[in-house]
């Protein structure tokens, strides 16, 4: 059971549902009575006046439902309808934080923002829980405690850069990062500048091989699928190599040229672009059948961190994602309605309700659309596997850039 | 469905992603072709340097060799294609099915490649300008006691292939007789030919670790064109602006290919009017070398009216009748754009559609799921008109007045030029015009080719450079 430090409406171990003898079916309803309680207990927090946000707070006059008496469970939160994220482009960031939490120092974490104004997201705790209850689900033969990482994507007002830096941390180790700007490279492809582009990028992928030629004995990784195609690139093309002899070090025995003989035993992974195909050529080529660890995720600024599934040759390396529930619950739903969940193994839009009390956002439409798929008994409860931009955005739309 | 898996130097690879290709009348899938990644793209690049050495192990005349064995395969025999094994007859068909050019085109343009397999001497020795073929096992040749040395300038050549012509491989054909490893991303309607040569040249014993078949996206074509010391590749102006300073990337773009008339031979126009609609129309007027515009110091209206009565009696066939002469859309939105753009251009004042006064239908036919564009003729009053000086994926035309003395000033690039004129000063300043490439004097149609003398490029010195070379004995040695 969880030893967290933080409070249990806060922190959902994981490890509550790795118990083989007891049955999916149960689990499932376990589940089902937690996410409804906590739904509850959500909801109270940010429509009650002395601990909700300002937001919250005023938009609830416009409702003709009651939270604090109406919700009762997650089937309820169709009465707020859905979360349009315009709310939350522009400030002040102030009306999103809880007054519960009055007083305590806040992150702004952004996303998107090529051009306009990018969408905000106060954080107080909350990118620390969710990697915290992340890590509970690294297999330490591949992750070994106590081990430096190399963070190789993207930084600056995002949350990634400090959710893996207190991963390591919370692991007990010590996390090296570079400085990756998406934005400037969305403009570079907006613009059809391939050369500057890829220029940027191995400028990005020469700082991680200083990293790693630095001698920090780091066996842990974080990148994003296009990075960790150019990271392979490289390797092979002998560049750590060529850094270890501009730097006056011995290459060692057996050479440098794959991410395995860099050292990396584990690498965590994310981003809406790893399609089977991908997984399956990570898995067979750049990670020596499987010998290096690799476990993709899902994630973003609004919600936690979704896990998936082992990844593999035995479930022709398709990626089933689980949201960190109740933290967060993702739902696959007909893209013409909304309150109609597709049928499993069907194909719908993903909608996203995040549940935490820095942040409530209940049913907003993703822009990716994946497959519905059964609990799973280690996450027994809906998941979504196959995300993808959805079809009807993507071709506006310029994803995976690093 | 035939699936074709992507050939990665050796190894076949079937991918989870695959592209559906679906026959252009029926929509009826036909092939399914496995993807590969950039990232994959890039690994296969780290083995050239090994493929490029098993390549120049081979002697040179058992190259020669495979390819009159790979020519007759390529024309005759049952080769494998993906999980099943296709005759001439059934590639030419397939290759109908999902391209949209009909098969009497596809039959022309397959024997274009046979004749480049089948008679590879006189291609390199066009391409080589006589250089002797032992120059490729020993690196350098001697001719009338001059030293003769090149050195390769790259491990690999890649291609970048489009789907909308399959005479265009007989570009990339040469490439293992000048040994060096080939990577082919097919056009993605248009696997077939590039599968059926690098079949043909495995059955005739090439090694298959040389030769690449690797289907991808557009970010892949990108990576081939990056990672690659030496490429070309197909697109237009737009797509291809990135590569326009990049030497190491032979670029097939719009041709803008012209008739040129000079004052002498205007009026005697109609005695040229088959080799003015073979020009623009020939094979479907999709080719960069098919003439888009004709230039005139006089007699504009009467040619414009001449070819348009021609083309108005061209009419859409069965994509397998014999006597087909235009190509179909097998994307009907894309026939409908470059329809809209001329008809955008029309909006200008100083242009008409001399076809559409002829033929009396508009020029945008739809058929089922398929689309087709008639030939069409635009009569334009100036150089400076919108639709002047445009190239579109049919037989498309524009006709223009200009003094004699305007014209090769004012005409802009040209890929084929014919000029037809007996004035020596005029033929004389268009062979000083450093804006043609491919020059015909007198009356030879912009799209007939010669084997042995490139019209765009040259693939021969894209692949070798010249070097200074001298080799002394040792004292002592013998």
């Amino acid at each position: 059971m969880s030893t967290s430090k933080h409070a249990p409406i806060d922190y959902f171990s994981p490890a509550e549902w790795f118990n083989p003898s007891e049955s999916l079916e149960s689990k499932v309803k376990r589940a089902k009575e937690q996410l409804d309680k906590h739904v509850r207990d959500i909801v109270k927090w940010h429509f009650s006046p002395e601990t909700g946000c300002e937001f919250w707070l005023e938009k609830a006059k416009t409702y003709s439902f009651n939270p604090l008496t109406d919700v009762k469970g997650a089937d309820d939160l169709h009465l707020f309808g859905t979360f349009e994220d315009d709310w939350l482009r522009g400030g002040p960031i102030s009306r999103w934080v809880p007054k519960g939490f009055a007083g305590k120092p806040v992150y702004v974490f952004e996303t998107g923002g090529t051009t306009g104004l990018p969408k905000s997201r106060m954080v107080i705790d909350d990118f620390r829980i969710d990697y915290e209850m992340m890590s509970e689900t690294l297999p330490d033969k591949h992750f070994p405690k106590g081990s430096n990482w190399l963070m190789l994507g993207p930084s600056g007002p995002r949350r990634l850069r400090l959710a893996i830096e207190h991963l390591t941390q919370h692991r007990g180790g010590v996390c090296f990062c570079v400085d990756l700007d998406p934005r400037w490279v969305v403009k570079l492809i907006k613009a059809r500048n391939i050369e500057q582009a890829n220029l940027y990028k191995e400028h990005c992928i020469d700082q991680a091989l200083t990293v790693l030629a630095g001698g920090h004995d780091i066996k842990c990784m974080f990148t994003t699928p296009k990075l960790l195609a150019s990271f392979d690139e490289a390797l092979r093309a002998g560049k750590l190599e060529e850094k270890y002899r501009s730097l006056g070090k011995k290459v060692p025995p057996g050479g440098l040229r794959s991410i395995k003989a860099a050292g990396i035993l584990g690498l965590f992974t994310g981003g809406t672009e790893f399609t089977p195909q991908f997984t399956r050529e990570a898995y067979e080529e750049m990670l020596d059948n499987g010998d290096v660890y690799m476990t993709p995720t899902y994630g973003n600024t609004l919600m936690g961190l979704a896990c998936s599934k082992p990844i593999g040759p035995h479930d022709g390396f398709k990626i089933t994602y689980y949201a960190p529930q109740p933290r967060a619950m993702t739902e696959v739903v007909d893209p013409k309605d909304y309150s109609r969940k597709v049928g499993y193994g069907e194909t719908g839009r993903v909608l996203l309700t995040t549940l935490t009390r820095e942040f409530f956002v209940p049913r907003f439409p993703e822009r990716d659309e994946g497959e519905r798929e059964a609990p799973y008994e280690r996450y027994p409860w809906d998941g979504v596997s196959g995300v993808r931009p959805f079809s009807e955005l993507a071709a506006t739309t310029v994803v995976g850039v690093y | 469905m035939i699936r074709i898996p992507a050939l990665r130097f050796g190894k076949e690879y079937t991918s989870l992603d695959k592209a559906q290709l679906v026959h252009h009348v029926t929509g009826e899938p036909v092939a399914e072709v496995s993807q590969v990644t950039g990232s994959q793209i890039a690994r296969d690049l780290g083995q050239m340097d090994r493929a490029r050495q098993i390549l120049s192990e081979i002697p040179m005349a058992d190259i020669l060799g495979m390819y009159k064995k790979a020519a007759d395969y390529f024309a005759n025999a049952k080769l494998p294609c993906g999980d099943t094994e296709l005759d001439f007859d059934g590639y030419v068909r397939n290759l109908s099915a999902t391209t949209g050019s009909p098969m009497v085109f596809c039959r022309r343009n397959a024997l274009k490649v046979h004749y480049v397999l089948e008679n590879i001497e006189e291609v390199i020795g066009g391409l080589t300008r006589g250089l002797d073929p032992e120059f490729f096992d020993k690196g350098f040749t001697t001719r009338g006691g001059r030293m003769q040395a090149f050195f390769p300038t790259t491990n690999v050549f890649g291609a970048v292939l489009p789907s909308n012509s399959p005479g265009v491989h007989s570009l990339w054909v040469p490439t293992i007789a000048f040994k060096m490893p080939l990577l082919l991303k097919p056009g993605r309607e248009e696997p077939w030919t590039p599968f059926r040569v690098l079949q043909s040249f495995i059955k005739a014993g090439v090694p298959p670790q040389v030769l690449g078949f690797l289907p991808s996206d557009h970010s892949g074509a990108n990576d081939i064109l990056r990672l690659c010391g030496r490429s070309m590749a197909f697109g237009d102006d737009r797509t291809m602006a990135p590569y326009r300073n990049d030497h190491r990337v032979e670029i097939h773009g719009t041709g803008y290919s012209k008739i040129i008339f000079g004052e002498d031979k205007a009026p005697s126009w109609d005695r040229y009017l088959d080799m003015l609609v073979e020009s623009i129309a020939a094979n479907g007027g999709r080719a960069c070398v098919n003439a888009s515009a004709v230039w005139t110091p006089s007699h504009a209206d009467a040619m414009a009216m001449g070819i348009a009565k021609r083309f108005a009696v061209m009419k859409p066939r069965p994509w397998d009748d014999p006597n087909c002469e235009i190509s179909a859309f097998a994307k009907p939105e894309v026939a409908e754009a470059i329809n809209n753009m001329v008809d955008e251009g029309l909006k200008t004042p100083g242009a008409r559609d001399v076809t559409l006064e002829v033929r009396g239908t508009p020029r945008l036919v739809k058929e089922g799921r398929i689309a087709y564009l008639l030939p069409t003729v635009i009569r334009c009053d100036s150089p400076e008109h919108p639709l002047a000086n445009k190239e579109f994926l049919f037989p498309y035309a524009s006709v223009i007045e200009c003094p004699q003395d305007d014209i090769l000033h004012r005409m802009g690039y040209t890929l084929a030029g014919t000029v037809l004129s007996d004035d020596k000063a005029f033929v004389s300043s268009a062979m000083a015009c450093s804006h043609v490439e491919r020059l015909n004097v007198g009356p030879l149609p912009t799209n007939r080719l010669t084997w042995d003398q490139p019209h765009e490029g040259n693939l021969f010195t894209h692949l070798y450079k010249q070097r200074a070379f001298s080799q002394a004995a040792f004292n002592g040695s013998k």
